[in-house]
């Protein structure tokens, strides 16, 4: 069983996303019709249904909309974290983005708690997007 | 003019079922096979006359090959419903469609599943074991934005889901618990069911935190087995020999899926695939959630039977947790009798369709644990994918 880490591969739709990621930003479609930000990308903005829209940059602040601590069973690749904190993180800009809250002790994690994103490179063409405690 | 609708059109006439167990030693076909013979026999059909085929699209026979096993070239309406579990109940609705506009005459809905720990995990990606311990390493699916952070699989979703109910309503451990032990007190008194030792509240709260806050009890079990139905027109149904399980309505809503996690956040709660497949099955059935005399929800974990009940409007929204407490689903004097053959916590994991055999069993009278005077059953697909619903009736 495979212990490396799976990894996106870059399309037309999402490369842009982790192009920025590379660079240490985080960005994200934004509608230009109705300024409505989304996750994951598609070409059209489910809100208005318009199909212009640029990448934005936004803050990397949010809180901790949900999350669990994944104790196993889970892949190999991961097994030697556990248990470890998956969050579903809500951007002050309104975008959710699944995540893993790093540096803090899973069980110290409770709704609302601010984060911030930090970059984890996971390869030349790959960096992972994940977040930490914002004290 | 009346607006054309599937309501009370077909029926199902037929259902048939393999032993369930932790493993059989069987291929998936030839458990389907078993499955659909027992079905025929219960119609009084021959396999011979199936002319339809209604079939999950992750199931692994496919229509060619059914076509050859049912003894030719019978086969002449075929359909699939996507997305897994959320396809249990709108197997049905779908078979109905094609009675009603005459596509087929004899509808065939079954699923087959060899994924028991100890089965023969096959190679193939829908095939034995666990699916996500075959993702690969390289992801260019929705997938790709969570399975690289070590959310991997459905209970892990399903958590996330299960932590924001909690955090929005309060739900308890101990009405996951209360969900749990209704039915295994269900499957304690139906002999095919898998898990039939007694399980106390203690027991669920000591039983391995799996991933927080949904314990090993809170989730359905992994066995082998196979059913199958059999649906024809509520005409012909009457004139084969067993009572009709007629299909008064039948709804499917695409939209929210437990994969699509953010999107699922982002959205109204009512605007939902299960609240949407609520307002269109009752207004297609004519009725409402209170005059349904049995409900069987997608078990698949106790804290989803909570979140089911609020969305297909059983409950008001955040007052699932209270409704299942002092045994609200347990037969025979709950608020709402659920499951009644232990569904797939405790009798079998069949992808639900385990649990619209019983809905069948409930409206012709033979449960186990009978609700008494039954006429109205209520059936739902898993209802954090897009999924549906359908209301089974008595003919009498
Ligand atoms: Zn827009």
């Amino acid at each position: 069983m495979t212990r490396v880490v799976p990894r996106p591969v870059p399309t037309a739709d999402n490369a842009p996303f982790y192009d920025a990621a590379r660079r240490g930003e985080l960005r994200f479609q934004r509608c230009a019709d109705c300024g409505t930000f989304r996750h994951y990308p598609r070409p059209v903005c489910s809100r208005c249904l318009s199909r212009r829209f640029s990448w934005e940059r936004v803050s990397g602040r949010g809180e901790v909309y949900t999350w669990t601590i994944v104790r196993g069973p889970t892949l190999p690749a991961f097994e030697k974290e556990l248990p470890y904190a998956v969050i579903d993180v809500l951007l002050e800009e309104g975008v959710h983005f699944v995540s893993r809250l790093v540096d803090d002790p899973p069980d110290e994690i409770r709704a609302g708690m601010p984060v911030e994103v930090v970059f984890e490179k996971l390869d030349d063409e790959i960096t992972l997007v994940k977040f930490r405690r914002r004290r | 003019m009346s607006v054309p609708t599937i309501r009370d059109k077909a029926a199902v006439v037929g259902i048939g079922q393999t032993r369930f167990a932790r493993s059989l030693g069987q291929s998936e076909t030839e458990m389907a096979v078993e499955a659909i013979w027992n079905a025929c026999d219960d119609a009084g059909i021959s396999p011979r006359d199936i002319d339809g085929l209604v079939r999950y699209d992750i199931e692994q026979t496919d229509e060619e090959q059914m076509c050859e096993l049912l003894g030719g070239p019978s086969i002449g309406y075929f359909v699939g419903t996507p997305f897994g579990g959320g396809g249990s109940a709108s197997v049905l609705a779908v078979a109905a469609s094609a009675i009603a506009a005459g596509m087929a005459r004899h509808v065939l809905v079954y699923r087959s599943r060899a994924r028991g720990k100890s089965s023969s995990y096959g190679r193939g990606r829908d095939q034995g074991g666990r699916y996500w311990e075959k993702l690969g390493t390289d992801l260019s699916g929705l997938n790709q934005w969570h399975v690289p952070q070590g959310l991997v699989s459905a209970f892990q979703e399903m958590a996330m889901i299960s932590q924001r109910h909690r955090i929005e309503y309060g739900t308890t451990d101990d009405q996951y618990a209360d969900v749990a032990i209704a039915f295994r007190q269900h499957a304690m008194r139906n002999p095919a069911a898998v898990m039939r030792t007694p399980m106390t509240r203690e027991d669920h709260h000591a039983s391995r935190m799996i991933a927080d806050p949904l314990r090993l009890y809170d989730c359905n079990i992994e066995t082998d087995g196979a059913v199958a139905l059999l649906v024809t027109s509520l005409e012909r149904a009457r004139d084969l020999r067993r009572p009709p399980a007629v299909i008064r309505a039948g709804a499917m809503a695409a939209g929210s899926h437990h994969i699509r996690l953010s999107n699922l956040f982002a959205r109204d709660p009512n605007a939902e695939s299960a609240p949407r497949v609520a307002r269109a099955l009752f207004a297609m059935g004519d009725c409402a959630p209170a005059d349904v005399d049995v409900a069987f929800f997608y078990d698949f974990f106790t804290s989803m039977v909570i979140l089911a009940l609020e969305q297909y409007g059983f409950a008001p929204r955040g007052e699932g947790g209270p409704f299942v407490e002092n045994g609200g689903l347990a037969w025979p004097d709950g608020r709402l009798v659920c499951n009644t053959n232990g569904g797939q916590l405790s009798e079998a994991f069949i992808h639900g369709l385990n649990n619209t055999v019983e809905a069948v069993r409930q409206i012709r009278g033979t449960s186990t644990s009978q609700v008494d005077g039954c006429r109205l059953a209520f059936v739902a697909g898993a209802n954090t994918d897009p999924t549906g619903a359908v209301l089974l009736a008595s003919d009498r």
